[in-house]
């Protein structure tokens, strides 16, 4: 067993902690530095639910150990909007009913943020593909995929 | 479930990495992507005593165009693949396949060499590397040597790979200008495991190996279908041929049957898969 000394950006601020080696970061986010938004579901990979944005880039935190994001930047649903403001995309989920019990609603979100991020004129059919990591039971996908494609104009830089 | 304890290192070279896999062998284990090795670390499957990260390590990660092949450094994530206009270009039939790996989330982070270092017979990566007839390259304290996909995938889950090896780049052979080509497979759900999959390739500018047909998730290992391949190659491809050539194929593997599928569900499943691809090539402006 080894423990490591890691520095990481996780939600703009800098944080340094030590970590078991086999410390996942999902359990690092939830048990370390209390990020609950972060929802852990199946533990391997398939749900979805604790995907978070590393590197700009949406990954499933249950499939990274903590150890592997030394130096790297982490984004988790906590930072998508600032205060009591919701951002547009958190605001299209309202608007449309995208959520019911929420517990894959941070995956989808972090997962919708860094895809519009790169895509903000996606296709409807783009981004039933994308989403398709992330099972909803509640809500079926319509209003879901409805919501992202409601939110993707925000995402489009003014040239 | 969380994975048993294990040491971590993160070796910067490639010499580093090759000297710890020498020195713990089996006890160690390669970690890149890690979308497969840690799930089943995760559900114990495998407890590593040592995991050798190799994400920073230095040249594993590069796309390099040469004159008729493709270079994939091992680093190479499936969404670097999938978006990468020098493979749309001169590797179609591997953007096309990328896209039924997985999910958004897995595509941004596993990679190729791991998946075939892992050798699932479902994965589509190593069915491209078998029909491309692409080149693996390993690396360990030993030296480097060279090994085709026909020699590197031996069963499930079972390489050509020592455990003081590491798997550092593949060199696949591109499209010619008169390369038709088709890829399909079928699973239950988006991203899920292929219950089975056909890729075919037919070159007629590769005079030795014209016609290539390619199944995977149906046994063992991804594998040629030569039954097919030869009425082809024998008859051309016609609306007249492709349902001959499909029918023979029980003879090429020995179908796997598994809880998602049946041996006769499978074997009827690729005998359409191929006779779709077969039929896709047509439609695609095939002519010889």
């Amino acid at each position: 067993m080894s423990v490591h000394r890691i520095i990481s950006t996780i939600n703009g601020k800098a944080v340094e902690r030590e970590v078991e080696a086999r410390l996942t970061l999902a359990d690092f986010l939830r048990h370390e530095l209390r990020l609950t938004g972060t929802h852990l579901g199946c533990e391997h990979g398939v749900c979805g639910a604790c995907t978070v944005i590393v590197e700009q880039k949406a990954v499933r935190s249950c499939l990274l150990f903590a150890v592997q994001v030394d130096g790297k930047d982490v984004n988790t649903v906590e930072a998508l909007s600032t205060g009591d403001d919701l951002s547009p995309l958190q605001r299209a989920f309202q608007k449309h009913h995208a959520l019911q019990c929420g517990f894959c609603t941070p995956g989808i979100l972090n997962t919708a943020h860094a895809f519009l991020k790169d895509n903000p004129e996606p296709m409807a059919d783009r981004v039933r593909d994308v989403i398709s990591g992330n099972i909803c039971r509640c809500t079926g996908y319509v209003r879901i995929i409805n919501a992202i494609l409601d939110a993707a104009p925000s995402y489009r830089k003014i040239t | 479930m969380k994975p048993a304890s294990f040491d971590y290192f993160k070796p910067t070279t490639l010499e580093e990495a090759a000297v710890l896999l020498s020195k713990y062998g089996e006890d160690a284990k390669i970690l890149a992507g890690g979308q497969t090795l840690v799930p089943m670390m995760n559900f114990r499957l495998v407890t590593p005593q040592m995991l050798v990260d190799i994400n920073d390590v230095e040249g594993l990660n590069f796309i390099e165009q040469r004159d008729d092949a493709v270079r994939l450094g091992a680093l190479v994530r499936w969404c670097e693949i999938e978006t990468s206009p020098v493979i749309a270009k001169i590797h179609p039939l591997l953007s096309e396949a990328v896209k039924s790996i997985a999910h958004y989330q897995i595509r941004n982070r596993g990679t190729w060499a791991g998946s075939c270092a892992h050798a699932d017979p479902a994965a589509e990566f190593p069915a491209v590397a078998l029909i491309s007839n692409a080149k693996f390259s390993l690396f360990s304290t030993r030296g480097r040597r060279l090994v085709s996909a026909a020699d590197f995938f031996l069963g499930p889950l079972t390489t050509a790979l020592d455990a003081d090896e590491i798997l550092v780049d593949v060199e696949i052979p591109c499209h010619g200008c008169n390369c038709f080509w088709a890829f399909e497979e079928f699973a239950l759900r988006t991203g899920d495991f292929a219950i089975a999959g056909v890729a075919v390739m037919i070159d007629h500018d590769n005079r030795e190996d014209p016609v290539r047909f390619v199944a995977f998730g149906i046994g063992d290992k991804a594998c040629r279908l030569p039954t097919a391949e030869l009425v082809i190659a024998k008859l051309g491809l016609t609306d007249k041929t492709i349902h001959e050539a499909a029918a023979g194929i029980g003879n090429d593997f020995e179908v796997r049957a598994d809880i998602h599928a049946s041996a006769e569900y499978r074997l009827a499943l690729t005998k359409v898969l191929l006779e779709r691809s077969m039929n896709r090539v047509l439609a695609s402006g095939y002519h010889r």
